[in-house]
């Protein structure tokens, strides 16, 4: 089913029409016997892999499986934070993937993504802070990323809120600035990749868990599911935190833990912060988002939990953080505050690829930094299920890393902050 | 927040006290000169992560600086209770036979 474009003539119409005449942006359809691909997941990533099947590999027959609604989970719980400044090549040239797509996306799926690259700015307080910047900013060079290193002057320059006084706890030497990262709007990533994706004929099928997934002879042949079995002989699963309880449907035992990652939001402003600003060593990161609200958010919870909810301590240590960059942040009132559960690798970065069982793939291990990756983890994902070999870009990051040791050293190593 | 009963110090304390230390009992491969790189790759690397009951190490950090064993759910957040890493470990032998 073709999708009537969305443009500024048909806003124009609708105007005129009460705007009663849009079409459902997505079908609902009911699911059929079998399928060419199933991927387990409907958040941006599990979209995005379908929509580039469909688009790039001529794949058709595709379900998306959700257990919820279509981008409930850590879709709509994260702080849309964009950028590709990593230190190492082959999550740089991953992430650098991804923001490229990210810059031609709303034109791409027809679909207004509110991609904003106003900028991200990685501070660094200490001598060691600034040698890292200095690093990681030539290793982005080297990978063409753009990227800068500021003094505390020039950081006080563009953002003239914050704290740049020497007398301050942890005085501000200098950041790392990426010009062309940024912010989106997350709802709008899942919505537009679906409604893309179901132009395309793929099935989006909410309200579906997954309750088994049925091998013979070492490949996968169909999945259950609380409305049925359905069969396929290829199945992506991208199900974030939950990828562990998948995996333990056929046996495979994955090198993930879940953990809650709290963040927040603030009541609307006006405009004050045109930029996003991240600090590793006081902990903590913000923007404003076009609605006027800060959105904030800081560390994981140190303990495994589903429960999308975590302990106030650390809601007390990421305003204290904030505070200490803003001082004047610190009668903002708090609007939201929740609790998205992160699946983190040993590495900090995420496992695509191919497991022992045939047709069976994972694309898991995003942790906190996955909101960024969506259009890239889908496209080298849909590359992967579709020639059952992994893309140039994700061949480093397969689940067999963790036997051989080759892991990608992103903790700590890339400002991330987290 | 939670509150845990420390074995050791026989108190309860605040979550803040503690610093969680991951899963508990993990077997170590039995000869390590034999073991083949998945066997240590598993052992290194591989985790549980339960949707339920969970048995994981906490640190008393800020108190008696000793390890202790509990068992918490990972869903509903419930405690079912706190040991030293022995008597914890014989409980959860008594579970897995």
């Amino acid at each position: 089913m073709a999708q009537k474009n969305y443009s500024l003539w048909s806003l124009i119409q609708q105007g005129f029409k009460r705007q009663e005449g849009w079409d459902q942006a997505w079908r609902s359809p009911e699911p059929k016997a079998a399928y060419d691909v199933i991927i387990i997941g409907a958040g941006g990533h599990g979209l995005a892999t379908a929509y580039y099947l469909a688009k790039e590999h001529g794949v058709r027959n595709i379900a998306v499986l959700e257990k919820g609604y279509l981008g409930g989970g850590n879709t709509a719980r994260n702080t849309t934070i964009v950028r590709s400044n990593y230190l190492w090549d082959e999550a740089a040239l991953l992430y650098e993937h991804s923001l490229k797509l990210w810059e031609g996306l709303s034109q791409e799926i027809n679909f207004n993504v509110m991609f904003s690259q106003r900028g991200v700015f990685n501070l660094g307080h200490t001598l060691q802070d600034m040698r890292d910047i200095e690093r990681r900013v030539n290793a982005n060079l080297i990978n063409e990323i753009d990227a800068q290193v500021l003094t505390a002057a020039e950081v006080k320059e563009r953002i003239p809120l914050i704290n740049a006084s020497s007398s301050a706890r942890y005085p501000i030497m200098g950041a790392s600035f990426q010009p062309r990262g940024g912010v989106a709007r997350h709802d709008a990533v899942a919505w537009g990749f679906a409604r893309a994706a179901s132009s395309l004929g793929v099935d989006i099928i909410e309200q579906c868990e997954v309750t088994g997934l049925n091998v013979e002879g070492g490949h996968i042949k169909s999945v259950e599911t609380s409305r049925g079995t359905i069969r396929a002989d290829r199945v992506g699963c991208v199900a974030a935190g939950h990828s562990t309880t998948l995996g333990k449907m056929v046996g495979l035992r994955m090198p993930l833990e879940s953990h809650p990652l709290q963040a927040f939001v603030s009541e609307s402003l006006k405009p004050v912060l045109d930029t996003v600003v991240m600090s590793n060593a006081v902990h903590g990161y913000l923007s404003q988002s076009d609605k006027g609200e800060l959105v904030i958010g800081a560390g994981i919870d140190s303990y495994l939990s589903y429960a999308q909810r975590g302990s106030p301590h650390v809601i007390e240590h990421t305003a204290a953080a904030i505070i200490e960059l803003f001082p004047m942040f610190s009668r903002v009132r708090m609007n939201r505050q929740w609790g998205g559960i992160v699946d983190v690798s040993p590495d900090a970065c995420p496992i695509i690829g191919k497991t022992p069982i045939k047709g069976l793939y994972f694309n898991c291990g995003w942790g906190t930094g996955g909101f960024k990756a969506t259009p890239g983890s889908g496209n080298v994902f849909a590359h992967t299920i579709a020639h059952d070999e992994p893309h140039p870009l994700n061949a480093a990051f397969a689940l067999e890393r963790f036997h051989s040791g080759h892991l990608i050293d992103e903790h700590g190593a890339a400002g991330v902050a987290h | 927040m939670f509150m845990f009963h420390c074995p050791h110090c026989k108190e309860v304390r605040e979550e803040e006290e503690f610093s969680y230390a991951g899963e508990a009992y993990i077997p170590r491969p039995v000869a390590p000169d034999a073991s083949s790189d998945a066997e240590w790759g598993d052992y290194v690397f591989m985790r549980k992560n339960p949707k339920g009951w969970h048995w994981e190490q906490w640190l008393h950090s800020a108190g008696c600086r000793k390890v202790m064993a509990v068992k918490r759910h990972t869903l509903t957040h419930g405690i079912a209770g706190s040991w030293t890493l022995a008597e914890g470990k014989r409980i959860y032998l008594e579970e897995q036979a």
